[in-house]
């Protein structure tokens, strides 16, 4: 997994609550059985005024203008401003690697749906939850300032604007160093692997017929 | 000291290691996997050539993408098709075992769980697949992963979590005649709303639900997620362990007694704490039909659909008044006016046995509307198929005017050739009314399996209760 340290990056708004997967990633696109290349199908059903199937070229596809990510202004964003229970829905994975794939490194909302949340840091991007009061002053910004970036940094946790407000943000310990790390989970886990075989153990005596192999 | 929520003894009984922040690895005991979510996290573990810790723990199945019609000749979407070769052929090389599109036991992966016994009170159950929520009907603890997640499970058998906060959505009373589990979990997200349950495990009770059977329960559950809760649980009770006994990956001899010893404590102590409780009344919960594009959009069907300026809040004026654009629909419409193009009648929420006869008792000696152009019956495995042809209800159905179709996933996320048209209206039993959920453009609302049978045969909503 890439490490994420800080970011300078220019801010989209999406202005939108409970944003769910179904929208970040259509169905469609999730028969794929690779993890990358779901870049282009990013908010497939808003982005394009055509239907959007897997293979299709997105250079023969008809963008829709009113669609924010479409704005020229917003282009090459890495920084998704968004509203509450972002994420909401199926547990598709897809979703966080669309937005990576895109070039989304950070979203700032005022909270997120559990299964997402958790899916994002298997993949490098920070998740930041601000105050609702908060994003709705940084939309407020975005819109009106062309070109507004924020500085994200995941050590100091914190997130600062153009005018130099600092904003700090909570984020779990364990999640915070495994993501400025870029850390395999698995490779973690596997150090605990005398503590499993231990509990296995014992539970093959409390409850056999969990082992009906 | 207070006595432990049903959450807090699940989670302690599954604990390998606590790290100083709290974070724990916790077991898994169930690995439930699909075609859509796992071909990465199998490619990830060959990539960094690791093997699954226990191949008896995980059980495959194709659902989201197999063809419910005639499936002789294999599926005709090649992208579909390899979708669940892929499957087959990482089941094969890992030693997995997977019921096969052929098989009679194949069929939604959160039906076929509990229908195998592969599910079993106490245990911990994940699944690349938010509705995973379903199992904790068992007294389990069922939350769905991201396929990190599930690589992660097939490498180490365990999970890095941490506790979540516990709510008891507690429903004292009886349900009316026609009323169902389904409206119990519709009137609940009304309730609470979609982000009501993040963060918690929701727990059922009262005694509304102790009367649900294990369907009921397994409804309710699914829909949890759709309140934002990862799990969603019921006690271990009588129903509980009479359903489980006898199935054909259930305890048997003396480990059926020892799990039993067990699976008896499986409940929130008397003193327990809660760190919230939501308490309805089942004798005013009516049957529920969805008006917008979150399931929280929700409201009776003697209701009318809203009116955005009288939304509690800015924001979701702006959400109710882009619903109502996107569902076709103008403020103040009574929802028995609603004309439906087609009727759903499947999904891990809806398509147990139980719920076929609930739909098929409506359909009986009535047919499907002339303004609907499908009413669709989609089992939710092989074996409610047979259960369900055993009993004549795909007679009933198939002479109403509905098709009668092989089981998966089918219309609930339209990943097969199951699909609504854009501006197609749909009375479906699924789970997510998002847009564009059932197909691009497709309008959908959520409701009781009586309810949409009702609405197939009138071609519109109409309240099963005096239908």
């Amino acid at each position: 997994m890439q490490a994420f340290t800080t970011l300078d990056g220019l801010v989209v708004p999406l202005d939108r609550a409970n944003v769910d997967t179904d929208a970040i990633i259509p169905k469609q696109f999730l028969k794929s059985i690779k993890r990358a290349g779901f870049g282009p199908n990013l908010f497939d059903e808003w982005r394009y005024l055509d239907h959007g199937e897997p293979g299709m070229d997105p250079a023969t596809r008809r963008p829709n203008p009113e669609f924010v990510l479409n704005f020229p202004r917003y282009k090459g964003a890495s920084v998704l401003l968004a509203r509450d229970n972002f994420g909401c829905g199926s547990s598709r994975e897809h979703a966080p690697w669309a937005l990576e794939d895109y070039g989304i490194r950070a979203i700032i909302a005022p909270s997120y749906a559990d299964i997402f949340y958790n899916n994002c840091f298997k993949n490098g991007i920070l998740p930041i939850v601000l105050d609702a009061a908060v994003v709705d002053r940084l939309f407020r910004e975005c819109e009106a300032s062309e070109g507004y970036q924020l500085k994200v940094d995941l050590d100091k946790q914190t997130v600062t604007t153009p005018g130099g407000e600092v904003l700090k943000f909570d984020v779990d310990g364990g999640r915070k160093h495994r993501l400025l790390n870029g850390l395999d989970d698995i490779g973690l886990t596997l150090l605990q692997a005398d503590k499993i075989k231990a509990y296995e153990e014992r539970r093959k005596l409390e409850a056999p017929w969990l082992f009906n192999a | 000291m207070p006595g432990l929520t049903l959450f807090e003894k699940l989670w302690d009984a599954h604990v390998v290691h606590v790290e100083a922040d709290g974070t724990t690895l916790l077991y898994i005991d169930r690995h439930l996997v699909h075609e859509v979510t796992s071909p990465q996290a199998f490619e990830g573990l060959k990539l960094a050539h690791r093997t699954p810790r226990r191949t008896d723990a995980a059980i495959a199945v194709p659902d989201h993408n197999v063809p419910t019609t005639d499936r002789s000749q294999g599926i005709a979407d090649p992208i579909s098709r390899l979708q669940v070769e892929t499957l087959d052929a990482n089941c094969a090389e890992f030693g997995i075992t997977e019921f096969r599109m052929d098989d009679v036991r194949q069929g939604i992966v959160h039906v076929i769980g509990p229908e195998e016994g592969l599910t079993l009170p106490g245990m911990t159950v994940v699944c690349g697949d938010s509705h995973t929520s379903t199992h904790g009907a068992f007294g389990a603890l069922a939350f769905g992963i991201g396929t990190s997640e599930v690589e992660h499970v097939l490498a180490t058998q365990c999970l890095w979590q941490k506790p979540s906060k516990t709510m008891l959505v507690k429903v004292e009373g009886e349900l009316g005649k026609g009323v169902t589990a389904k409206d119990i979990a519709l009137a609940i997200i009304g309730e609470i709303g979609t982000a009501g349950g993040t963060g918690y495990a929701l727990e059922f009770g009262g005694s509304a639900i102790r009367a649900l059977t294990m369907e009921g329960r397994m409804t309710l559950c699914n829909m949890a997620i759709e309140a934002g809760a990862r799990a969603g649980m019921v006690a271990v009770d009588r129903t509980t362990i009479d359903y489980v006994k006898g199935r054909p990956y259930s305890p048997r001899g003396a480990a059926w007694d020892q799990a039993v010893a067990w699976w008896n404590t499986l409940h929130s102590d008397a003193d327990a704490v809660f760190d919230r409780v939501v308490e309805l009344d089942a004798a005013k919960i009516e049957p529920q039909v969805t008006w917008g594009t979150s399931p929280e959009m929700v409201t009776t069907v003697g209701g009318r659909v809203p009116d955005p300026a009288k939304a509690p809040s800015e924001v979701k004026r702006h959400d109710w008044t882009r619903a109502l654009e996107y569902m076709g629909l103008a403020a103040g419409t009574p929802i028995a006016e609603i004309p439906v193009d087609k009727v759903f009648i499947g999904s891990c929420t809806n398509s147990r046995i139980e719920d076929l006869r609930e739909a098929a008792a409506v359909a009986k000696g009535r047919k499907v509307a002339p303004n609907v152009k499908l009413a669709m019956v989609v089992p939710g495995s092989g074996l409610v198929k047979q259960q369900a042809e055993a009993e004549g209800l795909d007679t009933i159905f198939v002479e109403a005017g509905f098709e009668w179709r092989e089981p998966g996933c089918s219309m609930c996320l339209a990943m097969n050739a199951d699909r609504l048209e854009p501006g197609e209206r749909c009375a479906s039993t699924s789970n997510r009314n998002f847009e564009g959920r059932q197909g691009q453009g497709g309008r959908t609302h959520l409701v009781s399996p009586a309810m949409a049978a009702a609405a197939a045969c009138a071609g519109h909503f109409v309240d099963v209760r005096k239908f």
